[in-house]
């Protein structure tokens, strides 16, 4: 791993920073928890990809940006929804299906939006938003802005035609966009060096003249660093980075897929399971005396609580009104 | 009233709109410095400068994903694509993306974006040059799409769908470039979703847009000079919404139809005039409504064989013929 692990946890105001992250990372971990129950209890349908493992890719790249930046992603949106800011309430009840979720309970699991807060979706065909992340870095160089457009997919997106496609012209038209690729090393139940002759995903950025970067994905303060840096690089020249994060699922791909079996097993999961990215920062806020045993656990209480909060709301929460079943198929 | 060609006609959509909008802008192969691939920017980079007339790789899907996300970001990007063919490329980002994100995401994020180019066959071309598009793309909620006949037609369309919130399919015609026809200046919009009387008749409608227009005109004619019947032609101009409420009255009128259209006959643009009619006129109806089409295949290259496969005006004239019963 290129990126050195972070040096910086003598300050309070950096203090903080850590104690906040560990608190989202927490809060997405407890409420995949929380969905994967009420999937199992047939209170959320269709497919829903839980982020378990990967808490520190959206959480360390989301506290590095502004508010003004743009977020999109795929359809393992829910970890980046919950970095951003988005209610844990609006997201639950949008898994539910609901009238208060984010979406009006017309998106689903993997069509998470809050245009106030810029999380431009949850995109459910694999690398079909790449393209749209380019199109926003667009329209922020048209505007003459400096914020960044920061996109989210798996490894497998990168065998896909859309990908190269927006790489290429990113790089072109000098676009201010960190396309985070989460390496956590299979497509569904395809591990990826069975299926691209490269890889070491970083290495395409040299078809496309682009900044690279390999970042330890269980290491939140690497994905932090990292994050800063390609997104100064995109504040001052409008440079396009490409990262790759490698990172672990905990879960099987969706909520319908074992979690091992025919393409890895339960010792690599379980050995993974001890890279864990909570317990890492969780043991390093500890060791270094920012966080006592007591404040961990108070923390993980409020983020339990803010989880379970959250299946009360979306329970609770009325199902969408059959009128609303022919609006905003169109823009008046 | 300035007389223009079709490609004109668009030139001076387009820069009305981009005068008029800051945010407008233009993707697409070929499109600045080269002047458009059929020249329907032409000019235009001189006036607005590369940010707003962006030259393309060769790559459909990325710049039209490019223009969904600069839409998502505030702008009203018009992609051009060199030809629809082409365009098949980009389906996922027309489909998925652009006519579905205001709807996924509980109505908060407006896509108004304009996909056009040329569409359905020009001259020995063969298959994979010569295709029509209309129905495919007018089967999906959340675009709307335009197929203008006309230059003035090819103006007010355009310029309304780039003023349109929502995504805009235009359907414009490489054989169609050339044609000339009086342009309104300045202000002239045409509303989407309104279909035109493009001949006044009484005997038998003629349903047609784009290229059949022309078809059905001919046909129309014909018809006139030489067995003294009337027949009417109403140019959709809009095959998304439909205007079922011109259909509808126009076969009223008349009592019989005909749909010609320029893409193949299975679940075409004329499949779904014909359920508006049985549905809303069936009682108005005399005959049976006949369509005329492509011929069922793949475009061939061959000159007379692509003849073959081409709605004409006498294979209007013989249909119209049979729906009058006079055959």
């Amino acid at each position: 791993m290129a990126t050195a692990t972070a040096q910086t946890t003598d300050t309070p105001p950096q203090r903080e920073l850590q104690r906040r992250m560990l608190r989202q990372m927490l809060l997405i971990r407890r409420f995949e928890e929380k969905a994967a129950e009420a999937y199992a209890l047939g209170k959320i349908g269709g497919f829903c990809h839980l982020y378990i493992g990967q808490e520190a890719v959206a959480v360390g790249s989301l506290s590095a940006l502004r508010d003004d930046d743009y977020v999109i992603s795929s359809y393992r949106e829910h970890g980046q929804a919950l970095a951003r800011g988005v209610p844990a309430n609006a997201l639950m009840a949008e898994l539910f299906g609901k009238a208060t979720g984010c979406s009006k309970g017309k998106g689903g699991s993997m069509h998470l939006f809050d245009a106030g807060r810029r999380f431009m979706g949850g995109h459910g065909i694999v690398g079909g938003h790449i393209p749209l992340a380019a199109g926003l870095g667009f329209a922020i160089r048209y505007q003459g802005g400096d914020q960044v457009c920061i996109c989210y997919f798996g490894e497998a997106a990168v065998n896909i035609g859309a990908f190269h496609e927006t790489l290429n012209m990113a790089s072109v038209y000098k676009l201010p966009v960190l396309f985070v690729c989460e390496n956590n090393r299979y497509g569904m139940g395809t591990a990826f060096e069975r299926v691209a002759a490269v890889t070491d995903v970083v290495e395409h950025a040299c078809s496309y003249d682009m900044a690279a970067e390999l970042v330890n994905g269980m290491d939140v303060l690497a994905v932090y660093e990292a994050t800063q840096r390609a997104a100064e690089r995109a504040r001052q020249g409008g440079r396009p980075t490409l990262l790759e994060v490698r990172t672990y699922r905990f879960m099987g791909h969706s909520m319908s897929d074992p979690l091992h079996g025919v393409y890895r097993t339960k010792e690599e999961v379980e050995e993974q399971r001890k890279r864990d990215p909570i317990s890492q920062l969780a043991g390093r806020l500890k060791e270094e005396g920012v966080l006592d045993e007591a404040g961990l656990d108070a923390l993980d209480a409020e983020a339990r609580a803010e989880a379970e909060e959250a299946v009360r709301f979306a329970d609770q929460s009325p199902d969408p009104d059959p009128a609303e079943l022919t609006t905003h198929v169109l823009a008046d | 009233m300035a007389t223009l060609t079709y490609r004109d006609a668009l030139n001076q959509a387009l820069r009305e709109e981009m005068q008029r909008d800051p945010t407008v802008f233009l993707m697409g192969e070929e499109v600045g410095v080269y002047q458009g691939a059929y020249k329907v920017s032409r000019g235009l980079l001189e006036e607005f400068g590369p940010m707003r007339i962006v030259d393309t790789p060769i790559a459909e899907l990325g710049f039209a994903g490019i223009g969904v996300g600069a839409a998502m970001g505030g702008l009203r990007p018009v992609i051009e694509f060199m030809t629809w063919n082409f365009a098949v490329l980009a389906l996922d980002q027309i489909v998925n993306s652009a006519a579905k994100i205001m709807y996924e995401s509980g109505g908060q994020i407006p896509i108004p974006i304009v996909f056009r180019g040329p569409n359905g066959a020009a001259l020995q071309l063969a298959a994979q040059h010569s295709q029509a598009w209309d129905s495919w793309l007018s089967h999906i909620p959340g675009l709307k799409v335009v197929a203008p006949a006309t230059p003035a037609d090819a103006k007010g369309l355009l310029k309304a769908a780039i003023r349109d919130n929502n995504p805009v399919i235009v359907l414009e015609g490489e054989m169609l470039y050339n044609l000339k026809g009086e342009v309104p200046e300045g202000e002239h919009v045409v509303p989407i979703g309104r279909a035109d009387v493009k001949r006044p008749g009484r005997d038998v409608t003629f349903v047609c847009h784009s290229k059949s227009v022309a078809v059905a005109l001919k046909a129309a004619e014909q018809l006139a000079e030489r067995e003294g019947i009337s027949a009417e032609v109403l140019d959709l101009r809009s095959l998304r919404p439909l205007d079922e409420e011109a259909i509808v009255g126009s076969v009223t009128r008349t009592n019989r139809a005909v749909v010609i259209e320029e893409g193949w006959p299975h679940a075409g643009i004329g499949a779904q005039v014909v359920d508006i009619i049985q549905r809303e006129a069936f009682d108005q109806l005399d005959a049976p409504v006949l369509r005329v089409t492509q011929a069922d295949v793949p475009m061939p290259y061959n000159k007379q064989l692509e003849r073959l496969a081409k709605p004409s005006p006498e294979r209007v004239v013989a249909a119209a013929r049979r729906v009058l019963y006079l055959d």
